[in-house]
């Protein structure tokens, strides 16, 4: 797509498209619901740009398929949903320790174990706090729109290059599937960034390069690691990304992020309606969590309300940023339960002594 | 003064960690010299697994991925799906390759990846000291086995040659053992075959080396290769498995 085009599309599709038109030519995927239409769409479109769609043997074949593809310099994805991210732990902690970047797509559904295929948020604390093992942070952007699962594909892929290290977009079930019209193309493919580093042949013309994350002597292990968080401690100052809605003059903030975030919205208007001054904060990116939104929204607000699609995850990051100066509470649906905005009014109204 | 011996180019000034009588230093040379010879040291992207040869990524002088514990087939699909023209090869040893990676190794030879796969052999986990691996023989003691692998309990080896011939995406298949000069220099023909494999954009190769381990078998070098040859050679027969190149098509025929 060249011109830039409002269209109707399905949040998969629009994401998939995102990423070829961010320059991504490699995807490497294994079937899963509900982010199949996502693969599908790569299957159709990467033969038409030149590009790579593989279906790999397992969800572990994939994530190293773009581990190889991101050590060779190239920009790679994959996309699975909740117990297919789980067997993607393993890669995204070795390209976490190799310094690669790549773009992981978490379409996500309930669980755990096989859990159920309806849209969910639970993978909140997988994909924030532990999206592997070891000492490790990766990026991670919660669209809430089609649109923003379009405008935040080549942010993810460009920061992922940036601070060269793995990017997600958690979506979920609700926004992978739903059709909303959306601004698509009509961006300049970027030109890739220069990637020293990478292992793509030395042509006889540099030293050898090496990817790797094996260091066996601890201090220098150590080194690297604590080198590697103070890039994570610029990332947390400069790249934090939240819509503020209504939260100036706010007395209650409701906190929400991604599909959850959307029907936090409409419950926030109607509270307003009934005057009620509530407002909303809905990060884009989880890590690096906005606290700052969060501290300024803390002076004025006398209680948050975390909304999530899961049983209390978001919340705790909640709490941290204010260090609980302000009460927060939650309310969540889990297992592929979507809340009504009508739950969540009440919620508000609760919290706020009662409709006024 | 000429040269008469030297080092191969692709081959990095490190000393290397392996155990002395190990095979794994011969293996490296041989794979260095075809790199050497096909002028691909430039091109080449190797893939090192988790084993004892996880730090080959410091001996070749290539351009090196250290890869995840068994998933060095999908790395190096990775690679080659990215750069094709690329010369890309892994190197990785039994529990590597057929136990943990079984999935990656039979999905990137089914698929006829254009790779080459460098698997060593030699029967058991060396670098964590001597555990029972996918490759173990019958009655063979390691640490895991102290009783001997009981086929009842623990199954039987996998011969990984054979098993990746039936798929049709498998191009070149040979074994070869390292353990005379006769045999090195069959394998380094094997070595070379399998990147004209690739070269020849004629998909999956592998080369498999039957190797020792003085250090986990509990033996000097010496015996340790006499082993080799009366235990494991009945086991694995050395031979080419699969050769699709025109001229062993032309060979096979009448």
């Amino acid at each position: 797509m060249n011109m830039a085009q409002r269209v109707l599309m399905k949040g998969n599709e629009a994401l998939a498209q995102a990423a070829i038109d961010a320059g991504c030519r490699c995807f490497f995927g294994y079937p899963i619901t509900p982010q199949t239409e996502l693969a599908a769409y790569m299957a159709k479109q990467m033969p038409k740009v030149g590009g790579v769609y593989l279906q790999a043997e397992s969800e572990i074949a994939a994530i190293n398929m773009v581990q190889g593809a991101a050590a060779a310099g190239v920009r790679a994805m994959t996309s699975s949903s909740s117990p297919g991210i789980s067997l993607k732990t393993e890669g995204i902690s070795y390209m976490c320790g190799s310094d690669l970047p790549a773009l992981i797509v978490n379409v996500q559904r309930g669980g755990p174990g096989l859990g159920g295929i309806q849209p969910s948020q639970a993978d909140y604390w997988q994909a924030t706090k532990a999206p592997g093992h070891g000492d490790l942070h990766i990026l991670v952007f919660t669209p809430s729109s089609v649109q923003e699962m379009v405008d935040l594909v080549g942010k993810a892929f460009d920061l992922a290059d940036k601070y060269r290290m793995p990017a997600m977009i958690l979506a979920d079930g609700l926004l992978g599937q739903m059709m909303e019209p959306v601004e698509i193309g009509g961006k300049e493919v970027p030109v890739p960034a220069a990637k020293p580093w990478a292992a793509c042949g030395h042509r006889n013309q540099r030293e050898h390069n090496i990817v790797n994350s094996l260091y066996l002597t601890a201090s220098e292990l150590e080194d690297l690691v604590k080198k590697r968080f103070e890039r994570y401690r610029e990332i947390e100052a400069k790249e934090p990304l939240c819509e503020a809605y209504l939260v100036d003059d706010a007395d209650i903030v409701v906190a929400a992020y991604g599909a959850a975030a959307r029907i936090a919205k409409a419950a926030v208007r109607t509270a307003r309606e009934r005057g009620i001054r509530a407002g909303l904060l809905r990060p884009v990116t989880v890590w690096p969590f906005p606290k700052k939104d969060f501290q300024a929204a803390a002076r004025h607000a006398s209680r948050f309300l975390c909304v999530e699609m899961n049983m209390g995850q978001m919340v705790d990051d909640v709490r941290l940023a204010v260090e609980c100066s302000k009460p927060v509470g939650f309310f969540g649906t889990t297992g592929g339960v979507i809340p009504t905005p009508a739950q969540v009014l009440e919620q508000i109204e609760n919290l706020s002594g009662g409709a006024r | 003064m000429a040269v008469v011996f030297e080092k191969p180019h692709a081959l990095t000034d490190a000393p290397t960690h392996y155990c002395p009588g190990c095979t794994h230093g011969i293996i490296h040379r041989l794979i260095a010299e075809c790199l050497d010879e096909l002028g691909l040291e430039g091109s080449a992207v190797g893939v090192a697994p988790v084993g004892c040869a996880v730090m080959a990524y410091n001996y070749f002088s290539c351009d090196m991925i250290q890869s995840p514990h068994g998933r060095a087939p999908a790395i190096a699909t990775g690679v080659k799906r990215a750069l094709p023209s690329a010369a890309v090869f892994t190197y990785q040893g039994d529990g590597d390759l057929a136990a943990i990676g079984t999935a990656e190794t039979v999905h990137a030879a089914a698929r006829g990846e254009n790779i080459c796969v460098f698997f060593v052999n030699n029967a058991i986990y060396g670098m964590t000291g001597g555990q029972m691996a996918p490759t173990t023989l019958p009655g063979q003691v390691t640490q895991t086995s102290p009783y001997g692998r009981d086929v009842k309990t623990a199954g039987y080896p996998i011969r990984v040659c054979e098993l990746l011939s039936t798929l049709d995406g498998t191009a070149f298949a040979q074994r070869v053992a390292v353990d005379c000069v006769r045999n090195v220099l069959a394998a380094k023909k094997a070595v070379k075959k399998a990147f004209q494999t690739q070269l020849d954009g004629r998909g999956f190769s592998i080369v498999e080396f039957i190797s020792s381990c003085p250090t986990n078998w509990g033996f000097t070098p010496s015996e340790a290769l006499v082993w080799l040859r009366e235990h494991m050679l009945p086991y694995y027969p050395l031979g080419v498995y699969k050769d699709t190149s025109a001229q062993a098509q032309g060979e096979a025929q009448p």
